[in-house]
């Protein structure tokens, strides 16, 4: 199956099964890419884990991602699945605003989840609403803040001898 | 006294019969930096909790503000028994992302390095299982061979361990005569010596009555567990990265992927036996094919990305001006959104990179074997003896610096 192929088919049974809870499908470089409506998440995967065709059974990967001017939608996770028996990817993202960022958490279906989970709320502060154990997993448990959210820079920002348009963001 | 005669012994004091244990965090054993807080019921472990971290060095966030050619070094301090695969790994995805074309004859090239740095990791990992068995001379033996495929990487890049090798591109320089001969001889001297540190363990009695059946893991709950590598290998499900997504024209190659059926230690073990051969086998064929393409290619002809030679840097205006802008992140970096992954040492090591356009990418997502399979381990030991649970943890090759990223 092609990508385009497989973009159409996963959009079809998803819109069938979910109808406006898919916001947008496209495809992105080589993969498929399918924005999901943050509260139906953990349905959807759990559909794509139990449909017999699809059959998304392998969890790739998971990541947070922070963009600030985003207004409303500042947060995302992306969740990439994985068919192994046909070898098929596929990418899911939701969006929400940084003031509720309650995320259902997917470790009932996929227990690699549970540190992936750990990990991006120790580093975005994600709340994945669920999760058996959501404690800091990397960082040192009393540190209060979120490390990879843009507005902490990664240099000192009082230092007036670097400016950031010649040495990066 | 016992427990029937003393008529104080309620249940709570004998659930607190349960003693504590911390295994790490720099407990020689564990073989890095990570401590397993057991619950242990004299020699049977009930109850684990890891602790991880101890190493943590911001990747993610370090590379949000290099240029994409600084990031390499990173990703060498990950799993830095095989560094070379990731810097390779790193090279490809940022190809992909400027839709970059390999010539036939660097990608071969790369193929021997990946392959060979895949050797020198599953060395360490099956030699170090034998030393936790109490088998110290196969791995003294094994490590004259590591050092010899380190000798042929300090000849292609001047480091060893943390190689940096390779460029966006292509390679930093072509494979130097005393490499070639280097790794002739290696792939002389190597078969022999593989086959007696397998004479040493293999079907040894004391070495199998140790690990077959210890740290056991179903398909099932490793496909759950998202496993990837040599693990959900010895699991039995021949999922390998090299086989299903071929990168670096790996589907021109014949090999075969070993796989094992109850995803003990002795299956993990074998399966690292089999790939080393396999790898072997990858190599030689990697030679023949290069002797086939022209000669002395070694990058692609993308002057945006890949540095001129120093000599001409001094003689020659555009090569200085490329230079200058290489050095300084001035080249355009397209907008967009790639995953790319290679067969890492120990399984699918990925890399989700976004770039808006500037000269650092805007996120860099780093899907990092080590840290996805780890969380299994408290499964794994659960009801096992303390002595399997440092097995089972060799065995896995939890690598700390690809663990805490």
């Amino acid at each position: 199956m092609d990508t385009q192929a497989l973009l159409t088919t996963v959009q079809d049974k998803l819109k069938a099964k979910f109808g406006e809870g898919v916001i947008a499908a496209e495809t992105v470089a080589d993969y498929p890419v399918y924005t999901i409506k943050r509260d139906i998440i953990c349905e959807v995967i759990k559909f794509l884990y139990n449909d017999e065709e699809l059959a998304f059974q392998y969890l790739t990967t998971m990541a947070g991602l922070h963009y600030p001017d985003n207004q409303g939608h500042e947060l995302a996770v992306m969740y990439q699945l994985h068919n192994l028996p046909n070898n098929l990817r596929i990418r899911l993202k939701i969006f929400f605003a940084i003031s509720d960022p309650h995320v259902p958490s997917i470790t009932s279906v996929f227990s690699a989840a549970n540190w992936m989970e750990r990990q991006e709320f120790d580093f975005f502060g994600i709340i994945f609403t669920g999760h058996p154990n959501l404690k800091r997993i990397l960082n040192v448990d009393d540190m209060n803040y979120h490390p990879m959210r843009k507005e902490f820079a990664l240099e000192d920002g009082t230092r007036e001898d670097k400016d950031d348009k010649m040495f990066g963001r | 006294m016992s427990k029937e005669k003393n008529i104080n012994t309620t249940k709570e004091l004998i659930e607190k019969e349960y003693s504590t244990l911390n295994l790490g965090p720099t407990h020689p054993a564990t073989h890095g930096i990570f401590q397993n807080v057991l619950k242990m019921d004299g020699e049977i472990i009930m109850d684990s909790e890891s602790t991880i971290g101890y190493i943590h060095r911001a990747f993610e966030k370090l590379a949000e503000r290099r240029p994409y050619y600084q990031i390499t070094p990173i990703t060498d301090r990950m799993n830095y028994c095989s560094s070379p695969i990731n810097n390779m790994g790193w090279h490809m995805t940022v190809e992909k992302l400027l839709g970059v074309e390999i010539p036939k004859r660097v990608q071969y090239m790369r193929i021997i390095i990946m392959e060979l740095a895949r050797i020198s990791d599953h060395i360490i990992c099956n030699s170090v299982i034998g030393v936790d068995t109490g088998a110290m001379t196969g791995f003294l033996y094994i490590f004259q061979m590591r050092e010899r495929i380190y000798d042929i990487f300090e000849e292609l890049c001047g480091a060893r361990l943390t190689t940096n090798i390779g460029r966006i591109g292509g390679l930093e320089r072509d494979f130097t005569p005393k490499a070639w001969a280097l790794l002739d001889k290696f792939l002389i001297d190597f078969p022999p010596a593989l086959q007696e540190f397998e004479n040493l363990l293999m079907r040894n009695r004391i070495f199998m009555d140790r690990t077959i059946g210890c740290g056991g893991i179903s398909a099932e709950r490793a496909l759950n567990y998202s496993f990837s590598g040599p693990n959900l290998r010895a699991a039995g499900v021949d999922y390998d990265v090299r086989v299903m997504n071929p990168y670096c024209s790996y589907e021109e190659f014949d090999f075969i992927i070993p796989v094992g059926t109850n995803g003990d230690t002795y299956d993990r073990f074998m399966v690292r036996e089999g790939e080393m051969w396999e790898s072997l086998k990858i190599i030689q064929q990697a030679i023949d094919k290069i002797k086939k393409e022209p000669e002395g290619i070694f990058h692609a002809e993308v002057p945006e990305f890949f540095l001129p030679p120093k000599e001409e840097v001094y003689n020659n205006m555009e090569a200085l001006i490329y230079h200058f802008k290489i050095v300084m992140g001035e080249t355009a970096i397209p907008k967009g959104e790639v995953y790319h992954c290679v067969e890492g040492g120990n399984g699918e090591l990925g890399f989700y990179l976004i770039s808006d356009g500037g000269r650092t990418p805007y996120r860099l997502h780093l899907r990092r074997p080590c840290f996805i399979y780890y969380q299994a381990y408290a499964e794994m030991i659960k009801g096992a003896m303390l002595s399997d649970a440092i097995l089972t943890m060799s065995s896995m090759n939890v690598i700390a610096g690809e663990l805490d990223a």
